[in-house]
């Protein structure tokens, strides 16, 4: 607790600006990130990361100098070059866009740890220090490092901000965005650059290995939890900047623990959350659903059963042995005693020693359900002219979906029928 | 049967297109009149949406030119509107009904502007048009194929073009959909918009169209519906395929040679 608010008040600068950069960071990557994801282009991100070491090391090479802004320019030609490889192996060969990203992936990184290598051996003092890209450091993100990175963060999310609509469109009907008359080369130039230029940034924090797990994870995650472009960057960007937050506070706690993996760390735990958890599309949530659904299944149809047993004896409050339930539907022994067991803790049944009565909201309710089923089949025999040997199983369904309001229509639609195609009484509205 | 016009809405000249270096429309020259309800007809694979992409320039041609209302394509870009085959997106994109529609305003707006309560109006009137104004904030996903086609032409519709440039806009929709959507471009064809669509119901041509184009990798046809939808022409597009026209496109793809010559 003490370190947290000690980190939290920011008492060092030091760690003001290795959070905020690493907020930067991490939003500028989840927002570009967002289009890459859509795109489909996710692993494109992955190859540019890997094909910025070269330009990093050629850039070294050349200036003998760790300038951030030289560093930045080499990796952006390189990382820039990667892209356009991949586009003309795609376009000028019979080879795929798989092959293609592998090819230049593979191909980009060997050159740059070639190139890493020799530098480390050259013997140059300046050198050390430059392998943090590949692996990341976001605790050395301060002095003229951190301005330079932020900077470009901040003109990745103003481009993104200015070009909203057209990367929009060019990212879900490029046809017609083309034939509009927007300039669709230049938009992908543009959208393109920014993507390059937020992994180079995001490489600084993570690395070359993690960065593109900075692009996809926010998107795919926030992904989960809306279906509207303009949220899904809004979402994308706080998960981000909380995994910033986190990574940062973590390293800071926990003296051997580094900033840009536990970044990663904290994003696939959301990511985790969110596939699991997210309203509408997650796993646990339609799971829970799906067993609420069947548990109201299988009450439904234990009321209907105990109503009918109860109709043919003209006695509907009468005792009734769980066996004799058995007899007149087939139910599992385990549903059997789930399904009482829940309707009897409702109210719906009473427990008279080994048998069991229907109470007035389980008759109620019983009833209702037959009804339902009999004004149904009712209905597809007249309007759909389906045999009355035919209706049953679907009546079996649908008896539990059609609401009040439906169910109004439904009888006024048949004309308040008494009778349904089996001469079976359509039990009457409490 | 090739019937010229004066003034035509759509000029094609002498047009050769290659797709993925096999030629597949050969010399395609034509006219259609202002205001128009053109159909093209022809068998798969004859180059109906390939005449549609190209004449949208999505294509580059191998010879030939394509002029609107007598001016190139980029000085009336704004008097155009064109809806693509309902597959070419994915609808899966994170993005509602009324978002989409929207889109058609895009050209009018510019870059950087953002979209004002004025295109939000445009867009609502056209879903209503179509019938879809219930289905505003709908994620798209959840449309079905008729649904998805009526947001397309109500993105279309948003444009207020003069021509109107659809392609197979009556595929995989429904009954109520295509009548709807039909109805739709006869009023614009009254209004006195030029319509072409792709289309490939031989049975309503003759209701639907006024104007026929029919091609089978050539000009087959281009005229009134009531000239040139005859027996005669159907078989000629329809019948035996001109294998030697195509396996001349299937060596000009292997040769690697140009389909026109590069002057």
């Amino acid at each position: 607790m003490e370190t947290l608010i000690e980190f939290f008040s920011f008492e060092y600068p030091n760690i003001k600006y290795v959070v905020f950069g690493t907020i930067l960071l991490s939003i500028s990557s989840a927002v570009v990130g967002c289009f890459t994801f859509i795109k489909k282009k996710s692993l494109v991100g992955d190859v540019v990361s890997h094909a910025v070491l070269p330009g990093i090391c050629i850039s070294f090479l050349a200036s003998g100098s760790k300038d951030p802004f030289l560093l930045i320019i080499g990796a952006f030609v390189s990382g820039w070059i990667s892209i356009v490889v991949m586009d003309a192996i795609t376009r000028n060969t019979k080879i795929k866009e798989d092959a293609a990203t592998g090819l230049a992936l593979s191909v980009f990184f060997g050159i740059g740890i070639l190139l890493m290598t020799y530098i480390q051996h050259s013997g140059n003092a300046s050198q050390s220090g430059l392998d943090t890209f590949l692996f990341g450091k976001a605790a050395a993100l301060i002095g003229v490092d951190l301005l330079a990175f932020s900077i470009i963060a901040v003109i990745v999310l103003v481009v993104v901000f200015l070009f909203y609509k057209e990367f929009k469109l060019i990212s879900f009907d490029p046809q017609f965005a083309k034939v509009i008359g927007l300039p669709i080369r230049r938009l992908e130039i543009i959208l393109t650059s920014v993507t390059v230029l937020a992994v180079v940034t995001g490489i600084q924090a993570v690395g070359v290995v993690l960065m593109a797990a900075m692009l996809i994870t926010p998107a795919a995650a926030a992904r989960f939890w809306t279906n509207r472009l303009s949220k899904m960057l809004i979402i994308a960007s706080v998960f981000g900047a909380f995994s910033g937050i986190s990574g940062a506070f973590i390293s800071y706690s926990t003296p051997s623990m580094p900033t840009g993996p536990w970044m990663v760390m904290v994003l696939s735990i959301i990511a985790l959350f969110s596939f699991f958890f997210a309203p509408g599309k997650g796993i646990v949530i339609n799971q829970w659903r799906r067993f609420k659904i069947q548990r109201q299944l299988l009450e439904e149809n234990l009321l209907k059963t105990f109503f009918k047993i109860g109709e043919s004896n003209n006695d509907y409050f009468r005792e009734i042995e769980t066996n004799d339930i058995g007899l007149a539907r087939t139910f599992s022994t385990g549903q059997l005693t789930k399904g009482l067991r829940k309707l009897n803790a409702n109210g719906y049944v009473e427990k008279v020693g080994n048998a069991w009565r229907l109470s007035k909201e389980g008759h109620d309710k019983g009833k209702r359900i037959t009804r339902l089923h009999r004004l149904w089949e009712l209905y597809l025999t007249k309007y759909l002219r389906i045999a009355p040997d035919h209706v049953h199983e679907d009546a079996d369904t649908i008896e539990h979906v059609i609401t009040p309001e439906l169910e109004s229509r439904l009888e006024q639609l048949l004309n308040y029928p008494t009778a349904d195609p089996h001469d079976s009484t359509i039990p009457s509205r409490n | 049967m090739i019937h010229h016009v004066e003034n035509p809405a759509l000029e094609i000249h002498d047009l050769t297109v290659s797709y993925d270096k096999k030629p597949v429309l050969w010399g395609v020259d034509l006219t259609i009149p202002n205001g128009a309800l053109c159909g093209i007809i022809g068998p798969n694979g004859a180059g109906k949406s390939t005449l549609i992409k190209s004449i949208m320039d999505l294509i580059p041609l191998n010879s030939g030119y394509v002029k609107i209302f007598d001016k190139e394509l980029d000085e009336i870009r704004k008097k155009i509107s064109y809806v693509p085959q309902r597959e070419s997106v994915d609808w899966d994109f994170p993005a509602s009904v009324l978002d989409v529609v929207m889109m058609g305003r895009y050209s009018q707006l510019g870059l950087f502007k953002r979209l004002r309560k004025a295109d939000r109006d445009a867009a609502l009137s056209a879903l209503e048009m179509v019938g879809m104004e219930k289905y505003a904030k709908r994620q798209i996903a959840q449309l079905s194929g008729g649904q998805q086609q009526r947001v397309f032409l109500a993105r279309a519709l948003t444009q207020n073009p003069e021509i109107y440039f659809l392609d197979e806009p009556f595929a995989g929709v429904d009954a109520a959909t295509e009548k709807a959507i039909i109805q739709i471009l006869k009023n614009l064809s009254e209004e006195g918009k030029t319509i072409i669509a792709v289309h490939h119901d031989l049975q309503s041509v003759e209701t639907y169209f006024n104007w026929v184009i029919m091609l089978n990798l050539r000009l087959v046809a281009s005229g009134p519906t009531s000239e040139v939808f005859t027996p005669q022409f159907l078989e000629e597009t329809y019948g035996g395929k001109l294998t030697l026209l195509s396996e001349v496109g299937e060596l000009v793809k292997e040769r690697g040679f140009h389909a026109r010559e590069k002057q």
